[in-house]
């Protein structure tokens, strides 16, 4: 940190610059905070929006146990020791998470998974799993959020609202961003938005394309027709509630922009169609490069949700939806997404690290996790710890723990943590299971191998 | 105190120290290879085996954000080969899936249960070189480093136009720097401009102007990075990607890239790629003997050859318009594209050589030229470009066929006739590699050619990567399953078992260069990118374990 970091002694003041706030996908890094050290509190964080300064100013370590076994308090090594007795107990266990912590714990988070032939997912299954399944059957085309701020001068926005989940995304990289190419910020580009209904991100569009709610893969793939200039039922209005005419006008903008963009949301992956929307996005963008140059992206929610696939993928091929009892990694959404293993009963013992699906996912699955014995690392007193045999309090990541983060373009990012904390790091907790499992599996009697071992189990 | 071992009665190649298959001792202390050690240290019985140094691979693409989105890509790739872990109780290794594009744990393994102990990641954007090395962190046993992406860099391509070389070198020093890499690379150099900004077009000629830039051209932005890369004394050239990969007649590109860089040391990568003749658009046909001939006669070049190998592969690369224009002759309907702000582009995807293709197989069989017909193995060095010509894997293959007549023979009659009909005939076609030539291209050649003098080699001071073959007359399956391999020192494979884990160290250099450099690369970057100045170097813990490869002038 060096020279970012001046210490003024008189108040106890330190101001960090040039730290990053985690709380979306635009995991914005030019954070100036200043933090009154004595009363452990970020008093300002300039250039923060709305959200930034929520995650911010209401920063406050509450004096929470290390841990809770059973919702009774305990300390961090009795709180270990359960875990690791459940994890090398269980047949089956699931876990699930990932997206608002560093990719060191990530990373130690797939060693445990591994070792335990256990099955790992992350909330990208809940998002944009769909787009990386689309991935998966035509490619994409893509570019980092710096070269769209200094090329594009067309950009659509699809099912998504940034205006209101990620404030900063107009400004910094793709409205009123100023470019290499784009000098006059929003005069240089044209803003398009695609949506089932007029949201906050509206306003700032020259066009907007009202679908119908349920009809985004048909508009899309008659724009691919469209594109590709073959013949489109006039009639496709009363499917997708757009005209002809403003297809056409579209599709001539798309093909005569210089470089063009189409950054959408969970309104196509997580509606109707799903990867099917995806993948007909992804091709639509990848079909226009046959006349410009031509991107498609995700908007991504969480703060490092990216890295999470990222780290995923580099350790086991697979994005997400990984399951280890083979002894190797094995890729099937639906069968190894963490809300179908939980709501099908299937697994037996849970690990959510960073994430409350306790409070977001289905019903089937909330009541299957209460029968199980969960482990939870979170800074909070979640849903989901509420309900776990065994619940962590751990620091929080870009404030009191670094480590890196990668923006949802990819772009990994350092952070730079502005406050100490008295609890331990989301990494060192997995460390600490880990080294117990290693050595729980490795003086365990009678192994033959993974099977043996379910067969133990509760 | 300090651990030690000897290697007794292995027939020793380690052509850098003239040792050709004579019986030697090799001597192992504390990681290194030493002149002695006390009689009564620990042996390994070599007898009726070879002892090689551990394998060096200058050009691969194994980690990073391309690498990465490429085995996201491909499930299909990962399901048929997986990498299982072992067993818990006698040494703990993670899983992971292979394919062309294999997960970071089983890249780390593959390449030491082949022997093989260092491998550079030849194509990395300098803004993503944080995403490299923490899948370096990932990639067990190995030493490795990466070469970071320098030819269509905007703020130097500004520079550049104004003539401000001093600069410049300042710049790239940085660079090198604040990303640990090894060396610049460059990639389709000028190829990016008009690819993003002019409706996906490229660059064809060395001379040609580059969009948005009046007084810039290929043939200055290579000329200006061999000035400044020789400047600052980095142990390894640049390394160049020509521009023009892949295209009928691209010969020329290539002959014209060697000559403009007059006489300075280059290293031209996977020249298979840039051995073609024939008109743009037509079929190709080799020039191989021209290049060959060239580089035989100018000692300042040095080439790995980027062999095509029969398969699956990934086409994965830095040069966007490339990956482009494969799309044409895919028939996988995958394609990705992926730009970097100001510094890359990026395209991947899936592909597969036939035989019966003619231009799989003329390529194929170019490769093959350009190795028979090379004077110098220490300047004409293997690759397969892994995995855009064919896996690492396939590298004990590409020996057999290099070292055994016979077997090349029938494979040149199975494979597309019209294509080995374009091929000289002569007597070159009738070399065998000899082992000590096996030992030189696949590792001291590409060590000195680096500039790692650590590696490559069997001399007191060494780094103790050493691999360990089984006589065999099958070559492939000789050079494929080593009894032994050491690395650091460490037995990692010990009689064809894999019995330890190591996690190799990251090189990079670290030139020197004027601090004030920052406040003319920080502007531009707080303009054009979208992370602070302040957050794109990277910090050292980033690289736990590395070691820094000196300069010429440190």
């Amino acid at each position: 940190m060096g020279a970012a970091t001046k210490a003024k002694s008189e108040a106890n003041i330190k101001t960090v610059e040039n730290a990053t706030c985690t709380f979306c996908g635009c995991l914005c890094d030019d954070m100036v905070l200043t933090v009154d050290m004595d009363a452990k509190k970020i008093t300002k964080a300039k250039n923060a929006c709305v959200l930034g300064k929520a995650l911010f100013l209401s920063h406050e370590e509450e004096d929470r146990p290390f841990a809770l076994i059973d919702g009774k308090p305990a300390t961090l090594k009795e709180g270990v020791e359960e875990a690791a007795q459940i994890l090398a107990n269980a047949r089956f266990p699931m876990f699930y998470g990932m997206s608002d912590t560093t990719c060191e714990a990530q990373r130690q988070n797939v060693a445990l998974v591994d070792m335990v032939g256990g099955t790992i997912d992350s909330t990208t299954s809940v998002c944009h799993g769909p787009t990386g399944m689309a991935l998966q059957g035509v490619g994409e085309s893509t570019a980092t959020l710096g070269e769209i701020k200094n090329r594009a001068d067309l950009v659509i926005y699809w099912g998504g609202n940034p205006a209101e989940s990620l404030p900063r995304h107009f400004a910094r990289y793709a409205v009123t961003a100023k470019g290499m190419y784009t000098p006059n910020r929003k005069k240089d580009r044209t803003i398009v938005n695609v949506d089932v209904r007029r949201t906050k991100s509206v306003p700032v569009a020259d066009i907007f394309i009202q679908v119908k709610i349920g009809a985004d893969f048909e508009l899309l793939w008659a724009l691919r027709a469209l594109v590709k200039g073959r013949h489109v039922d006039p009639n496709i209005e009363k499917r997708t509630g757009v005209s002809l005419e403003t297809m056409k006008d579209l599709v001539e903008r798309m093909k005569n922009c210089r470089y063009g963009v189409l950054f959408f949301g969970m309104g196509l992956s997580m509606t109707r169609g799903r990867h099917f929307n995806s993948a007909a996005i992804l091709s639509l963008a990848s079909d226009l490069n046959e006349y410009t140059h031509f991107i498609a992206t995700p908007m991504r929610g969480h703060g490092n949700v990216a890295g999470a696939d990222i780290v995923v993928s580099w350790q086991t091929g697979y994005p997400f939806g990984v399951n280890f009892s083979r002894g190797y990694p094995k890729f099937n959404p639906g069968e190894f997404t963490a809300t179908d293993m939980f709501a099908r009963g299937d697994a037996d013992a849970g690990l959510i690290l960073a994430s409350d699906p306790g409070s977001n996912f289905t019903q089937a699955a909330i009541d299957h996790m209460k029968k199980i014995p969960m482990i939870v690392l979170d800074p909070k007193l979640t849903h989901t710890a509420k309900l776990a045999r065994v619940a962590f309090t751990t620091s929080h990541y870009g404030i009191n723990t670094g480590g890196t983060a990668y923006r949802s373009d990819g772009v990994p990012i350092e952070l730079r943590p502005c406050l100490d904390s008295k609890y331990p790091s989301d990494e060192e907790v997995i460390r600490a299971i880990y080294k117990r499992v290693e050595q729980l599996l490795k003086t365990r009697k009678k192994t033959k191998g993974a099977n043996n071992k379910r067969r133990k189990a509760a | 105190m300090g651990s030690t071992l000897r290697i007794v009665n292995g027939r020793v190649y380690d052509p850098a120290n003239d040792v050709d298959g004579k019986t030697r001792d090799i001597c192992i202390k504390d990681g290194k290879i030493v002149k002695s050690v006390p009689p009564k240290t620990k042996c390994i019985d070599a007898k009726g085996m070879v002892v090689m140094p551990g394998g060096v691979d200058i050009h691969c693409h194994i980690a990073g954000a391309k690498a990465n989105i490429a085995r996201k890509l491909q499930p299909d790739d990962h399901r048929r080969d997986v990498h299982p872990r072992l067993d818990l109780k006698k040494v703990n290794t993670r899983s992971g899936t292979g394919g062309t594009v294999p997960s970071t744990f089983t890249t780390g393994y593959r390449y030491a249960t082949m022997g093989y102990t260092t491998a550079m990641e030849a194509a990395v954007p300098p803004l993503l070189a944080r995403h490299t090395l923490d899948e370096f962190e990932d990639t067990p046993v190995i030493d490795k480093g990466f070469y970071i992406l320098m030819g269509n860099n905007v703020l130097l391509y500004q520079m550049l136009q104004e003539g401000r070389h001093e600069e410049i070198r300042n710049a790239v020093a940085w660079w090198l720097n604040a990303t640990k890499s090894y060396t610049t690379k460059l990639v389709n150099p000028g190829g990016d401009e008009p690819w993003k900004g002019h409706r996906n077009a490229t660059i064809t000629q060395l001379n040609d102007k580059i969009d948005g830039y009046e007084q810039l051209t290929p043939r200055k932005i290579i000329t200006s990075m061999v000035n400044t890369v020789e400047d600052l004394g980095l142990p390894h050239p640049v390394h160049i990607h020509c521009n023009n990969l892949g295209h009928s007649g691209n010969y020329k590109t290539t002959l014209e890239t060697m000559k403009a860089t007059g006489g300075r040391r280059i290293h031209i990568t996977h020249i298979q790629f840039h051995s073609y003749g024939g008109k743009p658009n037509e079929n190709p046909t080799s020039k191989a003997p021209q290049i060959a001939e060239y580089i035989n006669n100018n000692s300042n070049i040095t080439a790995d050859v980027g062999q095509v190998m029969f398969g699956r592969s990934t086409s994965m690369t830095a040069d966007a318009p490339l990956a482009w224009m494969l799309t044409r002759y895919s028939n996988d309907r995958r394609w990705v594209n992926a730009d970097t702000e100001c510094e890359s582009g990026c395209g991947i995807i899936p592909f597969a050589y036939q035989e019966q293709v003619y231009t799989h197989a003329l390529q194929w069989a170019i490769g093959l030229e350009l190795f028979l017909l090379s004077k110098d193995p220490w300047r004409m060095v293997l690759s397969t470009d892994h995995p855009n010509g064919g896996t690492f894997t396939s590298y004990p293959r590409l020996i057999r066929t290099l070292m055994d007549r016979e077997f090349r023979k029938q494979q040149m009659d199975s494979v597309n006739q019209k294509a080995v009909a374009k091929i000289k005939r002569g007597h070159h076609m009738e070399r065998e590699y000899t082992l000590q030539e096996i030992a030189i291209v696949t590792r001291a050649g590409p060590a000195r050619i680096l500039g790692l003098k650590n590696k490559g080699h069997l001399g007191p001071g060494a780094d103790a990567d050493i691999t360990i073959y089984d006589e065999h007359e099958d070559k492939e399956l000789m050079f494929s399953a080593p009894r032994y391999v050491l690395k650091s020192g460490h037995l990692i494979i010990d009689n064809h078992e894999f019995r330890n884990n190591h996690e190799g160290k990251i090189l990079h250099v670290a030139p020197g260069y004027d601090e004030g450099i920052k406040d003319v690369i920080r502007p531009f970057v707080e303009d054009f990118y979208t992370i602070k100045f302040d957050n794109y170097a990277v910090s050292d813990h980033y690289i736990p374990r590395h070691e820094v490869v000196p300069t010429a002038k440190q």
